[in-house]
């Protein structure tokens, strides 16, 4: 185990799990494990150590998504938000002196990166912008109605994706980092959801300025296929993967509490091995994935191919869907035991987080891309290749 | 009114015949970028689509990029490398 995972487990089981009841309940912003994580410095690891940080790959943040997964959602969600800002910035800042400076706080002050993609007029659709950089003697300003921005207010920086220019079509879109003191944030909507409510995802009037180099320099289009999606479905997946861990052995404590009463396993424990296996094909879909991207990661070509967009979109899909099931699997074994709110057992929280899973970025939009894409796809890849 | 040859016309043609782009394709240069012109990524597959069968040929997965359908002039050259002869119109 890394030094990093290990210390994201302390956090999840000291500091995550214990306030996780108490985040979902008051839908309020996980501030103890998020004082945690900053103190053990596990926000700038993705920084590259020319910067000062860490140098982590993508591998030990769907790990540490995996482990806070398994004790409060929220935290590993805004966590997950967090690194995929981080990765694009990483990956796409090419020799773009300010980005650099700016991923050196990140890794120093251990800033809270959010994202506003979603907005009112695009029908959900976060490839088509209606706000656009306007450039003004040098610099640029921005008015964007943000339907969403996940923990916004408690955020040190946004990303905000824009038409490039104010004569750009709604597809030709640009991602721009504005630190905390350069945008203002004006509530519109207020966050009271079945789940995820941790996150804290209000709606907001983002207005913000800047110089021309916060702008990223790759086409948003780029940052998206070759970061921005494949990453957030790696994290995304990753986390759910905990939840639906953590209610497998919920229900498995359950029913080895019921074994040592009868003196053998319960006839509850053939739905639990049932439960049991589709985690196993959930967590082999991750890791499947996660492999996929880091040998994707070495070639512009393969990243490029619908082939990888396809996986990429299919391991979202598939694991928001599986996290559901393997929930109710477990609601099952632990009948009442797991339907109430005051037990041990309880299987409520992870249930209602499960299912945003499905709607964040809906999967039907995701199938209808798909779907697109494979008119493109031209042949399967081997088994191990 | 330049004189295109026949593959640069008939992707002019089925362009035109779209609403994938928010500008005038007569106006557009062979080089100008597609994607600034307001293709996006559904539109993409849709334009593969439409010039495999005016062509009667398949792309090959290599050629399968977004850079592949970035300007007339790169269509035109993918074309090209899966086998269609560009003949003067």
């Amino acid at each position: 185990m890394t030094p990093w995972l290990a210390a994201a487990r302390a956090v999840g089981v000291e500091t995550a799990s214990r306030h996780a009841d108490d985040v979902d309940r008051r839908a309020r912003f996980p501030a103890e494990a998020f004082a945690a994580l900053r103190k053990e410095k596990l926000l700038g690891i993705m920084v590259p150590r020319a910067e000062g940080g860490a140098g982590a790959g993508i591998a030990d943040v769907v790990a540490i998504c995996h482990e806070l997964g398994q004790r409060c959602a929220a935290t590993a969600m805004i966590y997950a938000m967090h690194q995929i800002q981080v990765a694009c910035i990483v990956r796409h800042a090419e020799g773009n002196a300010w980005l650099k400076d700016f991923l050196m706080r990140v890794a120093r002050d251990q800033l809270l990166l959010a994202s506003a993609t979603s907005e009112a007029g695009v029908g959900g659709d976060v490839r088509s912008s209606v706000c656009a950089i306007e450039p003004q003697d040098g610099r640029f300003k921005l008015v964007k109605e943000a339907t969403v921005i996940s923990y916004g207010a408690e955020a040190d920086g946004i990303l905000v994706t824009a038409r490039r220019t104010p004569d750009s079509p709604a597809s030709d879109q640009v991602i721009v980092v504005v630190p905390k003191m350069g945008y203002e944030l004006e509530q519109e909507s207020a966050w009271d959801t079945l789940g995820m409510r941790g996150t804290c995802s209000n709606g907001y009037r983002l207005r913000a300025g800047g110089e021309m180099a916060q702008v990223v320099p790759a086409p948003y289009a780029d940052v998206s296929a070759m970061t921005m999606l494949p990453v957030s479905h790696l994290v995304w997946s990753a986390l759910w993967l905990g939840i639906a861990t953590d209610a497998v052995a919920r229900a498995r404590s359950y029913v080895r509490a019921q074994a040592r009463k009868k003196g053998g396993a319960p006839s509850s424990a053939a739905r639990l091995a049932e439960a049991s296996s589709q985690l196993q094909l959930m967590k082999a879909t991750v890791v499947g994935s996660l492999r996929h991207y880091e040998a994707a990661l070495v070639s512009e070509d393969e990243i490029a191919a619908p082939a990888f967009a396809v996986a990429m979109n299919n391991l979202k899909t598939g694991t928001s869907r599986m996290a559901v099931q393997v929930i109710n699997q477990c609601l099952l074994v632990c009948g009442l035991a797991g339907y109430r709110n005051d037990s041990p057992y309880s299987l409520g929280r992870h249930l209602r987080d499960a299912h945003s899973a499905a709607l964040m970025v809906n999967n039907d939009r995701i199938l209808a891309n798909t779907g697109n894409l494979l008119m493109a796809l031209r042949e399967d890849p081997g088994l191990l290749e | 009114m330049p004189v295109y040859n026949r593959v640069e016309a008939q992707i002019r043609s089925i362009l035109k015949g779209t609403d994938y782009l928010q500008v005038n394709v007569d106006g557009l240069a062979e080089d100008a970028d597609l994607y600034a012109a307001g293709l996006n990524s559904h539109a993409t597959v849709n334009l593969m689509l439409s010039l495999e069968e005016a062509f009667d040929i398949e792309l090959p997965d290599r050629l399968l990029r977004r850079r592949t359908f970035a300007s007339i002039k790169s269509i035109a050259e993918a074309l090209a490398e899966a086998g269609v002869k560009a003949e003067a119109a």
